[in-house]
Formats: structure tokens, C-alpha cells, sequence
């Protein structure tokens, strides 16, 4: 049988919008065995309760979602990690927060737990006091004459997230990479336990700040599934505004932290002054540059102020102004090209094996756009192109974001010209039940998922895209010099808040 | 004639007399005037280095803002540096989390005498919306002493400009360099090891 006909033979929970099946752990063996065959179901997302493993699939030949969990009976479920290697950060994490074990898991090492909590694990029904001194991270193994190891960080040189690398050398060449994170745990998860989903947001909202309107509306979505219900249209659109703001400015931000790395100053000073005037104009909109905590379950937060749209609408003129000048400034500086072309790159074929989302897969052969599918309002009234390359290299990256930015400007005019009117929040109904919510932060597909208990969260799961895009950096800068992998992170640009949970 | 003159010199030795040592009370004074005054002219320079020790990433997207074009904090005497070797601030944004503890107490340790530490952000001051969580200790004064917050969630670049140039006039100020203090001590571990 099928992974497929394995997952929907299997019993189906209550669940929104699509329902849950709960496999025997035989059968869950079955799927995880079946799944090496079975190229056509990519694993977006892998997280836990205290009692069960979810697995969320995506059938690229149907085009369609299934939602598979398996109980952990004696504390073991099979591993997916040997046919979907991405599994295997998610198969450490849920090791670290809930205690269940992967059997035949391809990499058993702790992952968020550094041996300095008190109580392990922390997400179980009943931790146990954590009595044991920390013992020294574990790292894979590189062989070879003369190779030399460079270890880097959790503080870096730069304004950025903690975390370690462990840099293999051979010569000033990369033979290997290994990332180490989970130094920013905060806990969110078992924070999210027992809070409604109005406050659970200001959580969603902070999973990873660059991405907060994105997670924020996934959470939404997920909290508005579980209760059977849809934010108004105004809301809706005014989300999709916010969203595809915060889209151009990551990305105007991101290209010229890349032109930076490049040491080209100039491109880097354009794209950082309309990144300034794009927060600018985010606060004239909606009283935050960062828009932090203005998605909320059942809406959003605050209407568009009076002069909102005109304060977008000027910022997008700004940038379209501009636009052409600064395109042909990238395309013909050769020095800059040069670095950019043929560095970092993560071909098609590992790109599948991980189905990443956002500009990283999109560069790597990969379509896939949670606006166009599953998709959500206001996406579905509007016809959302994708960039797509298989270049894969740094070059492939920024001409996906560059033309993604275009793509969200003519999105935007489309958004505040047809904007509904009607209220911007209704109040959600306290139910009991499970949801999934998606959005399409800058990143990628974010999954969120909550069960309800008489309107309060009981067990959540936040999903950011850079899950399947670490892993994914760690293969694309082997052969690549060191003095590249500056310019490589940046242009995958992973969040290390976003899955230190 | 010259020759003569010259060993009548040679014979009565130098005509450069000895003098007394200065006085210690005016080299103390001189030297006191000589501190306060470059601290007013040279101390209005200040190295940060920043620190995540737990943050969501949203205070380093405004801290990288005040160092672009549009904000220019090198016109007032301020520029990130690369190691805590180099620096006279620690700029710390985040709860600080159990797991990055260790490297936190070991920037400060790294960070030269005196040194200012500035917590960044409503999570820094006392764990934010983080406060309770079993995987934090708290805010930055939970492992650090703390000189300066500058709130917000996250702080404009104009307000971490703000309080970071309140920090330049301070230092500038020979009576408010900053105290030499111990960080808070880590919570004993005393218990027996459990066996695995």
C-alpha cells in the first residue's frame, strides 16, 4: 500500500480543514517505510503532543494535505528521518520537549536541550528534575588529510542570532558544515498551554520577530479553523497587506545585508534607506513599524489609519521609482555578479529531498506558495506568480526575492484599491477542537497548529519554514570558500529564534 | 681663543643646575584636570558590542537599523565592534535563556574593565511576555548588572540612539564611570548527578 491509502485507511479525528488520522504504530511503520518509495508526499511539517506524533504531508500529485499522528505507546514511534531527511531536526526536538523517541531515527543527538534545564523533558506530561551537569555538544565527524576545524559562535561578530558553527576545512575550502542552535529556547510552547487564543497570539507574534505578522496570521488561521470560522473580509485583506509589507521589507532588507557581504556599500545604502521608508510606512499604517501584535484570532488588532493607503501607496512609488535603477545597477556590476553566480548552491535534487518553501526553494526547482496552495483569503481572488529558478545559487536567490518584491507591490495596489469594508475582528466562539492555520511569511510556509480546550490552548505547535532550510544551508556551502559563507547565510537568511522555539 | 674656553668649561663641569622634584599634590591635581578633560573631549566615544541572549530577532532588525545610512550612529561617537574585547557596552537584547547563560557570562567576562551594560527591550528587562518560563532566568539583571534599559517591543532605532548618546554624556562624566560589579552568581548545581 501507499503512504497515501496508509494515512487515509487510518481512522479520522476531528480536525480543521482537514481531518486528523490517527495510525495504528504498525501501520504508522508501514507509512514511514513507504514513504521512500513514495516521492510525491513532501513532510512540511513534524511535532508532538503528550501522547501523540503528528506529521503534516503534502501529495504534490494531488495537490492536497494529509495530517497523520501515531500514539507513542512505550515511548517509541518509527522514525520518518530515514525516508525525509528534514525530519530529523524535527524527530530531535520532539525527543527534547516530549520524550518520544525515534525508533531507527538517522541522528539521536539532543537538539534544543543543552543539558541546562531543570526539569526534562520539558513538554512532557510529568518532567522529571534535570540532575545531570551539562555534557559537551556532540559533532559529526569529518575525515581527511589536513582538514581543520573552525568553531563559530553562539555569539557571532555580527548584529545577529546565537548560534554555533562548525566549520571542516580543507585549505580555505568548506568540506563541511555543522549548525548547532537552540540556544535562544524560550519555552514558547509550554508558554502557549492554558492561554485563549487572543493572548496566545502575543506568542505567535514573537516566535520570530522578523516574521511576526506571518506567524501571527498562521496562528489566526489556526485558531479560526479550530472554531469553524473566518476573520471578516476586512480583516483578511488588511492581514494580506501587512503580510506582503513586511514580504518587501525582509527582502529589501535581506538583499542589501547580501550587497553588504558583497562589499558593495552602495546597493546596500539604496535597499536599507527603502527598508527605513518601508517601516516608516508600515507605522503610518498601522502604528507599528514592525507590525508586532496587530494580527490577533477572529482579525486584527486596529483599522488601516486615515492616511494609511496614501502612506503606502507613497512608499510604493517610492520603490517603484527607484526600481529600474537600482536592478541595473546589480546586473551590471560585474564585480558583484561574480560573487553571487555559482556561490552556494543547493541543487534541485537536495532541494527535493527537503521541500523547503519560500525564495530558498523557489531558487531550487522547488513552486510550492501556501498563497496559491492551500491558500487562503484574500489569496484566492488574486492570481499570485511565483518566481521560480533552479539556478540555486546566492544569484537565484536574490532574483527570486527581487522579483517577489514586485510581485507583493502589484498585490498590494490590487489589496488597497478593492479593500472591503465591514467590521475587522468578531469574537471567536470557546470550542473544543483542532485547527491548522498556514501563511507565507518572507521565509516560507509557516504551519501552525492548535487544540482547543474549552477555548483555551491544551497543546500548539508553531512551525517556521527555516525547520527545512537549515539543513539545507549545511549542504549548499560544502566547496565553497570561507569568506563566502557570509554571503551564503545571508542569502538563505534562516530564523534561529524561529525554530529554538 | 676658543680652545681655552672651551677647557675652561670642560674643567668647571655643567652649568645646568639640579632641581627639586615636583610636587606630588600638583601632578595629582594635574593629572585629575588632565582625565576630566580628555574624558569631556576624548570620552565621547563609546565600542558596543551586542549581544541575543534570547530575543525573537525584532530588536536586532532595529539595532542593525541604527548603524545604516538613515541613522548613522558613528556621528555620535558609537560603532559596533566585533568582539567584546573591543568594547566599552555590552548591548543585550532578549530574555536571557538558560541555554545562553554560559555565553553571556562569558562575553561580560571577556568585555575589559569598565564596562556599561545596556539591556534592549521589553523582554530584557524583566523576560517580557517570556516572564515565567522555566526555560528563561529572567531578564538581562537576572544574570548581568544591568546600567541602562532602553523599552519597546522593539525600541525605535531613534530611541536606542536616544539612550545609547544619554550613555555618551554619562561617560563622558568622570564621576559616572561605571561601577566594577560581579554578576549575579549561577544557581549552585549541588544536587548528586542522576544516572542515565
Amino acid at each position: 500500500m501507499t503512504a497515501r491509502a496508509l494515512i487515509l485507511d487510518a481512522p479520522a479525528m476531528q480536525a480543521q480543514p482537514w481531518p486528523r488520522h490517527v495510525l495504528s504504530p504498525e501501520t504508522w511503520t508501514q507509512m514511514s517505510r513507504a514513504l521512500i518509495t513514495d516521492t510525491t508526499l513532501d513532510l512540511r511539517a513534524m511535532w508532538a503532543d503528550t501522547t501523540h506524533v503528528h506529521a503534516l504531508l503534502h501529495d504534490t500529485e494531488a495537490a492536497d494535505f494529509l495530517f497523520a499522528s501515531v500514539p507513542v505507546e512505550t515511548g517509541l514511534y518509527a522514525a520518518l528521518s530515514p525516508a525525509r531527511p528534514g525530519a530529523a531536526w524535527f524527530e530531535r526536538m520532539i525527543r527534547d520537549l516530549w520524550g518520544h523517541h525515534p525508533a531507527d531515527a538517522t541522528d539521536t543527538r539532543p537538539w534544543l536541550d543543552h543539558g541546562h534545564w531543570t526539569a526534562t523533558p520539558p513538554m512532557a506530561a510529568r518532567p522529571l528534575p534535570n540532575l545531570a551537569a551539562p555534557e559537551p555538544a556532540e559533532f559529526l565527524t569529518s575525515v581527511g588529510d589536513d582538514l581543520h576545524h573552525i568553531a563559530v559562535g553562539p555569539v557571532h561578530a555580527g548584529i545577529i542570532e546565537p548560534g554555533h558553527f562548525r566549520f571542516a576545512c580543507s585549505g580555505e575550502t568548506i568540506v563541511r558544515l555543522e549548525v548547532r542552535l537552540g540556544y535562544l529556547h524560550k519555552g514558547t510552547l509550554g508558554l502557549l498551554r492554558g492561554k485563549s487564543p487572543r493572548v496566545g497570539a502575543r506568542f505567535a507574534a514573537r516566535l520570530s520577530g522578523d516574521s511576526t505578522v506571518a506567524h501571527s496570521t498562521a496562528f489566526a488561521h489556526a485558531a479560526e479553523a479550530a472554531c469553524a470560522t473566518a476573520a471578516p473580509p476586512r480583516a483578511a485583506s488588511l492581514r494580506a497587506v501587512m503580510g506582503e509589507l513586511e514580504r518587501i521589507a525582509n527582502h529589501l532588507g535581506d538583499i542589501g545585508a547580501i550587497a553588504g557581504d558583497a562589499v558593495f556599500p552602495l546597493l546596500q545604502s539604496r535597499f536599507v534607506w527603502l527598508r527605513e521608508a518601508m517601516l516608516r510606512g508600515c507605522a503610518a499604517a498601522f502604528g507599528h513599524r514592525q507590525m508586532m501584535d496587530a494580527v490577533i484570532p477572529g482579525g486584527v488588532a486596529q483599522d488601516l489609519t486615515q492616511d494609511g493607503s496614501t502612506s503606502i501607496h507613497d512608499v510604493l512609488n517610492t520603490i517603484q521609482a527607484e526600481w529600474p535603477r537600482l536592478l541595473a545597477l546589480y546586473d551590471d556590476t560585474a564585480s558583484l555578479v561574480d560573487r553571487m553566480q555559482t556561490t552556494g548552491i543547493l541543487d534541485p535534487t537536495t532541494a527535493a529531498r527537503f521541500a523547503p518553501g519560500g525564495f530558498v526553494g523557489r531558487a531550487s526547482g522547488q513552486a510550492f506558495d501556501t498563497r496559491r496552495n492551500p491558500g487562503h483569503a484574500p489569496y484566492d481572488r488574486l492570481d499570485v506568480a511565483a518566481a521560480f529558478s533552479d539556478a540555486g545559487d546566492v544569484d537565484a536567490r536574490v532574483r527570486v526575492r527581487l522579483f517577489e518584491i514586485t510581485e507583493s507591490i502589484r498585490l498590494l495596489r490590487i489589496l488597497l484599491d478593492e479593500l472591503p469594508t465591514g467590521p475587522i475582528a468578531l469574537t471567536l466562539p470557546i470550542v473544543s477542537a483542532e485547527g491548522i492555520g498556514w501563511a507565507e511569511g518572507f521565509r516560507g510556509d509557516i504551519w501552525h497548529w492548535l487544540r482547543l480546550e474549552g477555548g483555551l490552548v491544551s497543546h500548539a505547535f508553531l512551525c517556521d519554514p527555516s525547520w527545512r532550510q537549515w539543513p539545507l544551508l549545511q549542504a549548499a556551502i560544502e566547496g565553497n570558500i570561507v569568506a563566502d559563507f557570509p554571503l551564503c547565510n545571508k542569502s538563505f537568511n534562516c530564523s534561529y529564534s524561529g525554530v529554538d522555539l | 681663543m676658543a680652545w681655552n674656553a672651551l677647557l675652561r668649561a670642560l674643567r668647571a663641569g655643567p652649568a645646568t643646575v639640579a632641581l627639586a622634584p615636583p610636587d606630588q599634590a600638583d601632578i595629582d591635581e594635574l593629572s585629575a584636570r588632565l582625565k576630566a578633560s580628555s574624558l569631556r573631549k576624548l570620552g565621547r566615544s563609546l565600542a558596543i558590542r551586542q549581544v541575543d541572549s534570547g530575543s525573537c530577532n525584532g530588536c536586532e532588525l532595529e539595532i542593525q537599523m541604527t548603524a545604516s545610512v538613515v541613522y548613522d550612529l558613528e556621528r555620535f561617537g558609537l560603532r559596533f565592534v566585533a568582539s567584546p574585547r573591543h568594547a566599552d557596552v555590552l548591548l543585550v537584547t532578549g530574555p536571557v535563556t538558560r541555554n545562553m547563560q554560559d555565553a553571556l557570562l562569558r562575553t561580560w567576562q571577556a568585555t575589559p574593565d569598565p564596562k556599561w551594560v545596556v539591556a534592549i527591550g521589553d523582554c530584557a528587562i524583566d523576560g517580557g511576555v517570556f516572564k515565567g518560563s522555566p526555560a528563561i532566568l529572567g531578564g538581562i539583571d537576572a544574570a548581568l548588572p544591568v546600567d541602562l534599559v532602553i523599552r519597546g517591543c522593539p525600541p525605535t532605532p531613534a530611541a536606542i540612539i536616544a539612550g545609547l548618546c544619554a550613555l555618551v554624556e554619562a561617560h563622558a562624566r568622570p564621576d559616572t564611570m561605571p561601577r566594577t560589579r560581579e554578576p549575579r552568581t549561577r544557581e549552585p548545581r549541588t544536587r548528586e548527578p542522576k544516572a542515565r
